[in-house]
């Protein structure tokens, strides 16, 4: 009844082919977007912000990078850890030693160009093996990563423990220091990458990108050149997984070890883009908010009903319930929850009179 | 559409609960928070000291009923010993009770590193007892931090002082090889710089060599070790990692009283595992060992006696056990200094604070608490966040662990300063104004 098209005449090109063509789906993200950007901060606590929300939107960055490379050119990727490692370390390295840089912003961007410039390099194997093989090719490169941050001294400053911290963050001037400024300055990142990646996965780059994903040799023949094509999808994914890596050293943890990029990284974020949906930027977020929230929500649950438990079985019953949703999640819509998300739409459309 | 319902119902539900997650709270009670692991790789380690830490708290409410009245409201958090999951435990808690969270035990280095950069900014001193990092003991420039009664270096040190004794003096150790293995994260990293010292003082020759988490593929590892046939083996290891390392000692014939473990791998579940294969493996003490002190008998008699212990009564004289005795312990006596200061009431973190930095336990006071034989006198001051750095070694025979050496103190001449070098390139590198320990009483 609401949510219908109906009436809404394009008559440009431009209108046609804008990001959202239906005018209560513009509304709506853009009443999202402000409710994060206003509403939230009026009410929202500490704990809400560092433990949730900016975990959330910093993994959903992460994602959208995987999701680039995973869904939309379908090149199999486990090494998302390391190249967010990449991105931090850069960060951390331009920070310390380039005093003029001390802009988070520009600190940010290096990072994301260094993990691009390393994720063309673990991407040209990429060209001659595909599917599992490439996946093993890519875990490759997370253990070299991780090898490398745990091994050369110098890229984490020569400290004995081999963890490095950060302090005093600002961009512009602007001191970007309590949970509330952290949160808004990843929002607005992430918002901006958000439409980037978007404009780039609609576009003719995207197209060639799925092209690929859907039949290589055919995306060959009609004219996309695959190198050129696979390693563009590296170099944007890992741009964006390294800016993410950034972020999470910055702006989340603060002090860290090459242990909070391990493998297990990368396996959380491929969770995150397989269950929210391959090729959907939406199903990035989804993803991200289902893997980390759901564990923290089902460590709490008992508690708030005022279930008293003992903290060996609560963290027993979190593993196995949440095993149990993701095999539940995965059986009922194998694309993931961006799908459900399409049904839903589809069902609106027509409420209420179905056929 | 039924699922999209139940979706979002849960969805909402759980909104609901983040945001309401504190209820109504009694106004006399001090809050202290747990991040500990009953789970995960680290969990035969993590369950006797976690329930040491629950059964002293529980027993300072029954025995006294609270420090001077006022009662410990303890609640405990699963970390698995990750470090992502350890902060969301720490933020979880920090706010509870009536003035937030006293002091926080991170129980891994990891999480200490991430917490030392939260503490100054929510006025949580942390105590990190016996790890975290070396060259926070230097109070001047870690004001929140507190790795009392010994830090890594000091560990190391001990070790080391130890072997020499052995050898006939730090000179007969030239030409000798040492080889550290170590759980690859900041924890097993850090006595690496203490021992490349050592090394370079004495001209032995040290080898480190990692373990990737959590530990149990050793035996690349270990077959090098077996070519390059070292003198003596430090191990840093914590959890499944140690009981592997002794095993793979057993089985490549390294023997295993050259094999001197940290405080952290001294402990029966490291041990018992291997059997037979465990003899003569030694391991530094943080001053206590195994064994049932004047505290037991309280803890048997107000808690065991009644069911109210959260172990079993034959486990709680066992290593780890008593060092979470010990840990809680110390946290009370901190904050019973600090409540001489600012009253008989509930208190803030940086309160506290102020009574772990002002902690004062003589002989006299530990024999009345009932850790007589367990502790040395400590004193922890504005220049010396560790408040003593004595440690022992001992030895398991099969069954039990022995103490087989006197008492060692790290050498303040070494340790010091590389201490105040560390301390001093955190602080520029964080911009951090430093203190002036001399202007404070």
């Amino acid at each position: 009844m609401l949510y219908r098209e109906a009436g809404q005449f394009k008559t440009t090109y431009g209108a046609d082919q804008q990001i959202f063509p239906i005018l209560q789906d513009r509304i709506f993200v853009l009443a999202v977007i402000a409710a994060a950007l206003l509403v939230v901060p009026l009410f929202a606590s500490q704990y809400l912000y560092t433990e949730i929300l900016i975990p959330f939107l910093i993994l959903s960055l992460a994602a959208i990078g995987l999701n680039i490379l995973v869904g939309y050119c379908g090149q199999v990727s486990l090494g998302t850890g390391g190249f967010m490692a990449v991105g931090a370390y850069a960060a951390y390295n331009l920070w310390l030693r380039v005093p003029e840089a001390n802009n988070l912003i520009v600190v940010f961007l290096f990072g994301g160009l260094m993990s691009a410039a390393v994720g063309i390099l673990f991407g040209i194997p990429s060209l001659r093996i595909k599917g599992f093989y490439l996946a093993v090719a890519t875990l490759a490169s997370q253990f070299f990563l991780d090898w490398l941050f745990a091994r050369v001294k110098w890229l984490t400053n020569y400290t004995p423990s081999g963890s490095v911290a950060v302090g005093d963050t600002s961009a512009f001037g602007w001191k970007i220091d309590t949970p509330m400024e952290r949160y808004l300055f990843i929002l607005a990142f992430v918002v901006v990458a958000t439409v980037v990646a978007k404009n780039l996965v609609r576009g003719h780059i995207g197209r060639s990108w799925m092209a690929i994903r859907d039949m290589d040799i055919a995306a060959e023949i009609i004219g996309f050149r695959p190198l050129r094509t696979k390693l563009t999808a590296f170099a944007v994914s890992s741009f964006f997984i390294g800016i993410a890596g950034a972020m999470w050293a910055f702006l989340r943890l603060g002090a860290w070890e090459p242990l909070a990029f391990d493998i297990n990284r990368s396996f959380q974020i491929l969770f995150m883009v397989i269950i929210g949906g391959l090729g959907s930027l939406l199903g990035s977020f989804l993803g991200a908010a289902f893997i980390v929230l759901t564990p923290i929500v089902l460590n709490q649950l008992p508690g708030w009903f005022g279930v008293k438990m003992s903290t060996a079985l609560l963290s027993h019953l979190e593993f196995m319930v949440f095993g149990a949703m993701i095999v539940f999640f995965l059986i009922v819509e194998p694309h993931g929850l961006a799908r459900l998300w399409a049904i839903a739409k589809e069902k609106l459309r027509l409420w209420p009179f179905p056929h | 559409m039924r699922l999209m319902k139940a979706a979002l119902l849960g969805a909402a539900v759980a909104a609901a609960g983040l945001t309401v997650a504190s209820g109504a709270q009694a106004q006399n009670e001090q809050f202290i928070p747990g991040l500990i692991y009953r789970t995960g790789a680290y969990a035969p380690n993590g369950i006797p000291f976690a329930n040491g830490v629950a059964d002293y708290y529980a027993l300072v409410n029954e025995r006294d009923g609270g420090i001077n009245g006022v009662k410990i409201l303890y609640e405990e958090c699963d970390t698995g010993y990750a470090t992502d999951r350890g902060v969301e435990c720490y933020e979880r808690l920090k706010g509870k009770g009536p003035t937030g969270a006293a002091y926080v035990n991170p129980l891994s280095t990891g999480i200490t590193f991430a917490l030392t950069e939260k503490a100054p900014v929510d006025k949580i001193p942390v105590i990190s007892m016996g790890y975290g990092r070396s060259e926070s003991r230097d109070g001047s420039v870690f004001q929140w931090n507190f790795p009392l009664l010994g830090t890594y270096w000091s560990a190391a040190d001990i070790i080391m002082q130890h072997i020499a004794l052995k050898e006939g003096g730090f000179e007969k150790l030239k030409g000798k090889k040492v080889v550290l293995v170590y759980h690859d994260s900041p924890y097993g990293k850090e006595p690496i710089a203490l021992l490349e010292q050592r090394a370079k003082m004495h001209g032995f020759e040290f080898t480190p060599m990692p373990v990737t988490h959590p530990g149990v593929e050793q035996k690349a590892t270990w077959l090098q070790i077996r070519q390059n046939r070292p003198d003596y083996v430090l191990l840093w290891g914590w959890g499944i990692m140690n009981s592997t390392s002794i095993k793979e000692a057993a089985a490549v014939g390294f023997p295993r009283d050259k094999m001197f473990g940290v405080w952290w791998s001294g402990a029966e579940p490291d041990v018992r595992p291997a059997e037979g294969g465990a003899k003569g493996y030694h391991a530094a003490m943080l001053q206590h060992g195994a064994g049932q002190f004047g505290v037991h008998a309280d803890l048997k008699k107000f808690l065991y006696d009644k069911g109210k212990g959260v172990a079993k009564y034959d486990e709680t004289g066992e290593v780890l056990y008593n060092r979470g005795l010990v840990n809680a312990m110390l946290g009370v006596e901190s904050i019973r200094t600090a409540q001489k200061k600012f009253g008989n009431k509930p208190l803030t973190g940086e309160q506290v604070r102020w009574g772990i930095e002002n902690l004062d336990l003589s002989a006299a006071r530990l024999k009345e608490l009932g850790f007589e034989g367990m502790l040395q006198p400590l004193k922890v001051s504005c220049q010396d966040h560790e408040g003593t750095r004595a440690g022992r070694v001992q030895q398991w025979d099969g069954a039990k662990w022995v103490v087989v050496s006197d008492w060692y103190q790290s050498d303040d001449k070494v340790l010091k300063p590389m201490v105040d070098a560390a301390a001093k390139k955190y602080a520029e590198e964080k911009k951090l104004p430093v203190r002036d320990c001399s202007k404070e009483s």
